[in-house]
């Protein structure tokens, strides 16, 4: 590579691009005024300081704080939240005379708080800080001066600079290609990660600068760019270039953004113009939008409810006290004296009791504060950054290939995963590995290929699951195990392979077929010079797999020049290898609209051959009567081809006369150079009129590989009840295709195609008014949908569900506002949908429409740049950490290396994650809630003058000591099933879509299991603990002692609690929740033996006061029973009569029945959905077919009994699934 | 029995060895697969856990309800028999300065066993509102030197610009009824010594520091204390100073140290000197035993009784449920989802 030894060729003949003659049009003329106001200076280094053009350097920074703006940032991140600045106020107003506590030991547990969760913002802000790092600081070689060329860091590029960007490096800036080491100035250049397309586009530079293909040229190179000033749009530019005096206009075309990579090339020029955040790129990149689940906002709910209690009994708590204190001073005379209400503080002023009641209401509700749980945020931030390291860690979703775990970028979403119910997925990358693989083809009407598709596969894998080894012995002779060796070619079939196709009866049509796939095409070949060893590259994936299969059956090509196509191909005549070299005339190229590509090419015998290939909707109308002799059995093909998945083209060929081609080249070359407006429209007519009359050769199936385990995966999210929507910029067809491949399309499933890509708008396009014609398709569109709509209300869904295949342009419309509702519900209604043509914009729009209109939780995912709309626009964003291609994934929230990996994210770390947080916080809300009504109950023993029952210590060490750490272990570590259950029952999965562990009624019956609780504690102890001597010495309870009585009470009821609830005791929690209970023994130990004047009333309580007495522990003991009594009755009878799907996993794990697969099976099959896309379903539908069909055969045939006996099971079975539903 | 086959795929996959790779190590812990005890609540534990808790339970109820009926004990209330019939404003008559001696009997009508407890006994006092129990400085009551630390206690903190010791509202109000008991004629002694707690007199009350300047100031608060004796001898003002945590409350005032028989007299002779007038509060005098439990409360053994009844009830209820009705196992039919179909 290094010396340039590759042939130069001039691919402008090969691509019909018309790069570098854009003429000063009128958006040239805005140069140099408002918004096109940048000038550089290339290469001139003195001179742009000096003229004060300083455009800031190439540095990038996506941190969300520097070092001096941490501290005042992340604090008001903090008290934004506003439990926090609640406790905030609370602990400010604790220094003053309201407080109902010190102000001390009420700020500590705020301060733990607090910068426990900025310790996390820092943490996460130093890895982003981190990836700056790395990626301002790598290589790029940039011109020093005197043509010298050396590594600098991309930080320190300027606009100006001349780089130098070698084969496979990004662009560190936007820069404006001057040369690259073709004579005329090419570059291929991968946009992927810009806007996730994986084609190479080629960029060209001004014929101007194409010279300086050499390092010295640039010692006194000079150049002045003015061009518009930063913007975010990718595909526009404005801007002229002055070199050598002379000035040139600049397009897109000579545009090299940053983040997209040279290909093809070995090397080119550029000038940088825009760096660092004024890059395209990074114009584009919004903030990412900051996620929360819906866990958390209705946390946010509770928390809101909560802070109504509070004010409810701190309201009700203030009136008592505002009456109670009017009353202590009646006519001067004091009642309650010995408070002294004659000479008092404004807190107690019966004289005016109302201010006295409002202030009392400020003390209450620092008071029962504790209401609301100060470590809840802390707690669930530790909790999900643990639950995160648990995914990135899973062995089961790292991924060899590319060496990659699976990478929780942010965690708040954690409990998300368990919630999805509709994915929205991307196609390319993302189900499929963007590689194609001929697999199969049918030449002259026979099908050869034995290679088995990833979808054949999944299927025969489900039906042996699913029917047992009968059909397992049936099945194996047609899949094969093994994985294809080479990258492009999975086909297999001795009959045409290793030269046998000469022994075939139409061999010499399989010769045309193969040299067809070898010359009609646009790929280059490339020759490893020391194994001989040829491969290309091309364009699009497809395209290569052709060349490699033509080379691996026999017809290599090896060499391209400007007007040949020279191939090594077998003689059938002689069995030897020959070379042949065909005259290439015309490529007669793709597009989508002409769906099929054509050469044109003198053989060595001088016949002229028309070579053609494309989809199957154009070139059957294209052939000639007498050519048809396979038509028949090349469409049975094409169908069963797409049935499993395969994009399939026709190939067909013609012989050309000289007259005739001579007609056309030189209408064809007369019409290339017409510069009118309907230049397109003539050439594209003159075409036509050459592709027709073709002879069919067959057709070729190419599979778009699917990535590993897909099918299965998508079955197994069906099961789940997870919806799955394709969003796709591919083709239609191919969309198709892959959801054939994918089991999102059946056979037999009714396709509801809203295109606007039909004869009819296209007409509508050619009118002049362009706002009627919009006008036009939008009213197709909308008849299209409503169309569908009667459809979908009329059929029988129970054998036939419906699939929707949008396309983008009607997409477009049906987005807008007034017709969006309708396609939501027809989208909704159907089995599969699939959207393709889709712009980024749209898959953002479709995902918003999804998750706005039915509130329910989308997930997207996808690997390109194309996919970070819908990314950031779903509730949660699974990036694909592909091959290549960093866009998406830093744009997600997760990061995993394949799709199949979203079945283990989602049924098993989603699940567990959601039920950890829900449970974790119900329970949080039962312990504050259980604490804080003791409180109360108090208070109204002690006139709610606000006396807390307990120390000050002991409040407010509540949350952070004796209570935290279980809870911890709650939400990191509990299961209710495990995870190989949780993958076997995937039904279980709906308790989070459904939101049945947070629902309304189970958080209200925690609460009330809290303040039950609380009662029984408060109402026992006090009852207990009256007046009378609670030891033998005669001592009687007071303040301290009941205090530490019932504060023992609530650790014990509270851990206890967490002890009956959770469901999976591993040494961890038994180490935290029992050493709570210890730890709150130690804490009364350690604290009040410490000197008074710091302890107060705490002093010696339990070593002199609590644990010489027996009623002390026999009260601990009846209240800890008491309390947790009407949990576990409830409990013990629920998991008896009403038990929940993983209560009932757990009853079968418990019996040892996961190990009878009979028993399993039957209760996965009576508890599953009937699941209306993936293979089960599928597996399903064709049996209902058969089963319909052998009904047929059974009336006619008195003999087959036992036919009708399994057609009874089947139809049995289809009954039992209707019911379920 | 969950984890063995996907441990054989972590542990053994000879990639791991390699050293830079991303792999995450494989480890019980990281892959979630710690063994654990996952309880379930099935028919038998939970008619064990039960069944335990009532054998637990009633015993010791049983043993609580013995003890508590064992206690004997005398309640006197003696706020309106101590006041003269002919007074009809109570309390102008407690605040004057008149002779306020007045003379109950108690019969004792059954064996008690000494030490027999002095309390008395007050209600409607709300010793635990939050002034009331601010009112103090801990310091001042411990340190001789810190005499002056008297912020918390207004308006009983100086009197005449010096400080009060002890000050705040809890040592002012002090309880200053007296009882004094005759058996007959004769004198019961009632020992004033050892009713607080060790505690208190050692640590948060001084040796060295003495009442001053106390009940000095415009309102006559309750009683007077000897300015001779050091705070930390002063039992009656440490059990008055650890404020009750409820409004009705009894206090340590003595211990008699004979038996008393059954069929006894005990004449008292108190001085009826304490306002409970104004907030109507009672006064009880309260004798009474103790037990290895404390005092006479039924409610510990009852609760007891009841919560191992209720146990052996639910015990036998789902014993009753788990043979006439066993379990359907795994029935989906219970599925919300399955139940109405859509399931939103």
């Amino acid at each position: 590579m290094a010396g340039g030894r590759r042939r130069r060729h001039h691919f402008s003949r090969i691509h019909a691009f018309t790069c570098g003659k854009a003429s000063f049009k009128e958006e040239h003329s805005l140069i140099g005024g408002p918004g096109f106001s940048r000038k550089v200076y290339c290469n001139e280094p003195e001179r742009a300081t000096e003229s004060l053009l300083s455009y800031g350097d190439n540095y990038v920074r996506t941190t969300k704080y520097t070092l001096a703006t941490f501290i005042p940032k992340s604090l008001f991140e903090q008290f934004r939240r506003v439990a926090n600045f609640y406790f905030l106020v609370c602990a400010i107003l604790s220094f003053f005379p309201v407080s109902p506590y010190s102000g001390i030991s009420n700020v500590v547990p705020l301060l733990v708080v607090v910068a426990a969760s900025m310790v996390k913002e820092f943490i996460e802000d130093f890895r982003r800080k981190q990836q700056d790092i790395e990626m301002n600081n790598r290589k790029v070689k940039v011109h020093r001066g005197d043509g010298v060329f050396d590594l600098s860091r991309w930080r320190e590029l300027k606009v100006g600079d001349v780089v130098r960007v070698e084969k496979d490096e990004f662009f560190p800036a936007d820069l404006i290609l001057l040369a690259s080491n073709y004579d005329d100035a090419i570059c291929y250049v991968e946009t992927m990660n810009l806007d996730g397309e994986t084609n190479l586009k080629l960029k060209q530079a001004l014929e101007g600068t194409s010279k300086l293909q050499e390092d010295s040229n640039f010692q006194n190179f000079r150049a002045v760019i003015t061009c518009e000033d930063p913007n975010a749009n990718l595909y526009t530019f404005v801007g002229s270039l002055e070199f050598e005096d002379q000035q040139q206009p600049l397009a897109p075309q000579q545009l090299l953004l940053r983040d997209s990579k040279l290909r093809n090339t070995d090397f080119i020029y550029g000038v940088v113009i825009f760096t660092g955040h004024d890059t395209k790129v990074m114009q584009n990149a919004t903030d990412p939008p900051s996620k929360r689940s819906k866990i958390e906002k209705r946390m946010d709910k509770i928390i809101y409810c909560l802070f109504a209690v509070l004010i409810l009994i701190s309201l009700i708590g203030s009136i008592f006290f505002g009456i109670k204190t009017s009353d202590d001073l009646e006519n001067g005379r004091m009642k309650r004296w010995y408070l002294r209400p004659d000479d008092t503080k404004i807190y107690y002023d019966p004289n005016s009791p109302v201010v006295a009641a409002i202030l009392h209401f400020l003390t209450a509700l620092m008071l029962y504060g504790y209401l609301i749980p100060i470590s809840l945020y802390v707690s669930i931030e530790i909790v999900k950054v643990l639950q995160s390291i648990f995914i990135n860690q899973d062995v089961q979703m790292y991924y060899a290939e590319t060496d990659k775990p699976a990478h929780a970028r942010t965690s708040n979403l954690n409990e998300e995963l368990g919630q999805v119910d509709t994915i929205l997925s991307d196609k390319t990358g993302t189900l499929t590995c963007n590689s194609m693989e001929f697999i199969k083809c049918s030449i002259a009407g026979v099908a050869y290929g034995r290679g088995a598709t990833e979808v054949e596969r999944a299927l025969s894998r489900r039906q042996e699951t699913a029917l047992g080894q009968e059909l397992r012995a049936k099945n194996t002779g047609k899949i094969s195990e093994s994985k294809p060796s080479i990258k492009g070619f999975n086909f297999k079939d001795e009959r045409i392979m290793n030269g046998n196709w000469i022994k075939e009866p139409n061999a010499n049509v399989i010769q045309n077929f193969l040299r067809l796939l070898a010359v009609c095409h646009t790929a280059i070949p490339e020759v490893d010079e020391e194994t001989g060893k040829v491969s290309y590259e091309a364009e699009s994936p497809d395209e290569a797999a052709f060349v490699i299969a033509a080379r691996e059956l026999g017809f290599e090509f090896y060499e391209r020049t400007q007007s040949t196509i020279s191939l090594r191909e077998l003689d059938p005549m002689s069995g030897n290898k020959t070379e042949r070299s065909y005259k290439l005339l015309n490529i007669l190229e793709f597009s989508s609209a002409r769906k099929r590509m054509s050469v044109i090419v003198r053989d060595e015998e001088g016949k002229l051959l028309l070579l053609s290939k494309g989809a199957d909707s154009v070139m059957f109308e294209r052939i000639a009567k007498d050519g048809r002799e396979f038509e028949e059995n090349t469409k049975q093909h094409i169908s069963e081809y797409a049935e499993s998945g395969l994009r399939t083209l026709i190939l067909a060929y013609r012989e050309l006369n000289e007259e005739e081609y001579n007609q056309f080249n030189k209408e064809f070359i007369e019409a290339k150079n017409l510069v009118s407006a309907d230049q397109e429209q003539i050439v594209e007519r003159i075409v036509q009129n050459i592709e027709k009359d073709l002879i069919l050769l067959g057709a070729t199936a190419v599979e778009d590989k699917l990535q590993d385990g897909v099918p299965e995966c998508i079955d197994k999210l069906a099961q789940a009840g997870i919806k799955l929507w394709v969003l796709t910029g591919d083709k239609m067809e191919t969309a198709i295709n892959i959801g054939f491949a994918c089991s999102l399309l059946r056979q037999g499933m009714k396709q509801i195609i809203i295109s606007s890509d039909t004869p009819e708008t296209k007409s509508l396009e050619k009118m002049e008014d362009k706002s009627a014609a919009e006008a036009a398709i939008k009213s197709s569109v909308i008849r299209q949908l409503r169309d569908a709509k009667t459809i979908l209300t009329t059929s029988d869904e129970n054998f036939e569900a419906l699939a929707l295949i949008i396309d983008g342009k009607s997409l477009t419309h049906a987005l807008e506002d007034d017709v969006k509702d309708l396609f939501l519900e027809l989208a909704i209604g159907c089995a599969s949908v699939i959207c393709c043509r889709s712009s980024p914009k749209q898959k953002a729009l479709v995902t918003r429409l999804v998750k706005m209109r039915t509130g329910s939780t989308t997930l997207a995912i996808g690997d390109g740049a194309n996919d970070v709309g819908m990314l950031q626009e779903a509730d949660i964003g699974i990036g694909i950490s592909g091959v290549e291609g960093m866009q998406a994934v830093m744009s997600s929230d997760i990061a995993i290396a394949q799709f199949q990996f979203l079945e283990r994210l989602l049924l098993v770390h989603g699940h567990w994650c959601y039920r950890r947080i829900s449970s974790m916080i119900c329970y949080f809300f039962y312990k504050n809630i259980t604490f804080g009504f003791t409180l109360f109950f108090f208070e109204m023993y002690a006139s709610f003058s606000g006396q807390a029952a307990y120390n000050d210590w002991f409040l407010s060490l509540f949350n952070v000591f004796f209570t935290s750490l279980p809870v911890i272990a709650l939400g990191v570590f509990d299961q209710d099933v495990s995870s190989k259950l949780c993958l076997k029952f995937p039904l279980l999965y709906q308790e989070g879509t459904q939101n049945i562990l947070f629902s309304w009624k189970r958080i209200i019956g925690w609460a009330l299991n809290g303040v039950v609780s609380s009662a029984i504690i408060f109402f026992f102890c006090i009852r207990t603990m009256e007046h009378q001597a609670f030891r033998k010495g005669g001592e009687v309870v007071e303040l301290e002692v009941l205090g530490a009585t019932m504060y023992t009470c609530v650790v014990w009821v509270v851990n206890c609690q967490m002890a009956l609830s959770i469901s999976y005791f591993t040494y961890i929690q038994h180490i935290f929740i029992w050493g709570s209970i210890i730890f709150w023994y130690i804490f009364l130990l350690a604290y009040g033996a410490i000197s008074p004047s710091f302890s107060t009333t705490a002093y010696k309580v339990f070593i002199e006061a609590l644990a010489p007495a027996p009623s002390f522990w026999f009260t601990t003991l009846l209240i800890l029973i008491a309390a947790l009594l009407p949990y576990f009755i409830y409990a013990s009878i629920q998991m008896r009569f009403f038990p929940m799907y993983h209560q009932m996993i757990q009853w079968i794990r418990k019996d040892g029945q996961t190990s009878d697969p009979d028993y399993c099976d039957m209760v996965r099959q009576r508890s599953i959905r009937h699941t209306t896309v993936g293979t089960t379903a599928r597996l399903e539908a064709s049996k209902r077919l058969e089963a319909s069909k052998r009904l047929e055969i059974s009336v006619h045939s008195s003999a087959s009994k036992r036919l009708e006996l399994s057609n009874f099971a089947a139809s049995k079975r289809s009954e039992v699934i209707s019911e379920d539903r | 029995m969950a984890s063995s086959s996907a441990a054989g795929a972590g542990s053994t996959d000879p990639t791991a060895a390699r050293r830079n790779t991303k792999r995450p190590k494989y480890s019980k812990f990281t892959q979630q697969e710690l063994p654990a005890c996952k309880p379930i609540l099935t028919p038998r534990a939970v008619i064990s856990a039960f069944l335990l808790v009532s054998v637990v339970f009633v015993p010791i109820g049983v043993a609580a309800l013995i003890a508590s009926r064992k206690v004997v004990e005398i309640v006197y209330r003696y706020e309106s028999k101590c006041i003269p019939s002919n007074v009809t404003d109570r309390v102008a008559y407690i605040q004057s300065s008149a002779d306020k001696t007045c003379r109950i009997s108690l019969d004792v009508t059954k064996h008690m066993k000494s030490p027999i407890y002095v309390y008395y006994q007050l209600d409607n006092f709300y010793q635990n509102h939050r002034r009331y129990v601010k009112s103090r400085s801990d310091e001042q009551l411990r340190d001789r030197s810190e005499e002056g630390s008297t912020s918390a206690c207004k308006p009983e903190d100086t009197a005449n610009g010096k400080p009060i010791v002890p000050c705040g509202l809890i040592a002012w109000s002090l309880f200053n009824d007296t009882y004094s008991f005759f058996r007959g004629n004769k004198n019961l002694t009632v020992n004033k010594k050892g009713i607080s707690w060790k505690s208190d007199r050692e640590h948060k009350f001084g040796k060295d520091v003495f009442p001053k300047n106390f009940q000095n100031s415009s309102i006559r608060g309750g009683a007077s204390l000897n300015e001779s004796i050091p705070l930390s001898e002063q039992e009656d003002l440490i059990v008055w100073m650890r404020t009750a945590a409820l409004p009705t409350f009894r206090k340590l005032y003595g211990k008699i140290e004979v038996d008393l028989n059954e069929g006894d007299t005990i004449n008292v002779t108190l001085q009826n000197n304490y306002n409970t007038y104004s907030f109507s509060g009672r006064k009880k005098l309260v004798l009474s035993t103790t037990s290895w439990l404390g005092g006479k409360n039924d409610f510990l053994g009852i609760a007891y009784l009841t919560v191992g009844g209720l146990c052996f009830f639910l015990a036998l209820a789902f014993t009753i449920v788990y043979f006439v009705k066993p379990r359907q196992l795994g029935d989906p039919s219970y599925l919300s989802w399955n139940r109405n179909p859509g399931g939103h």
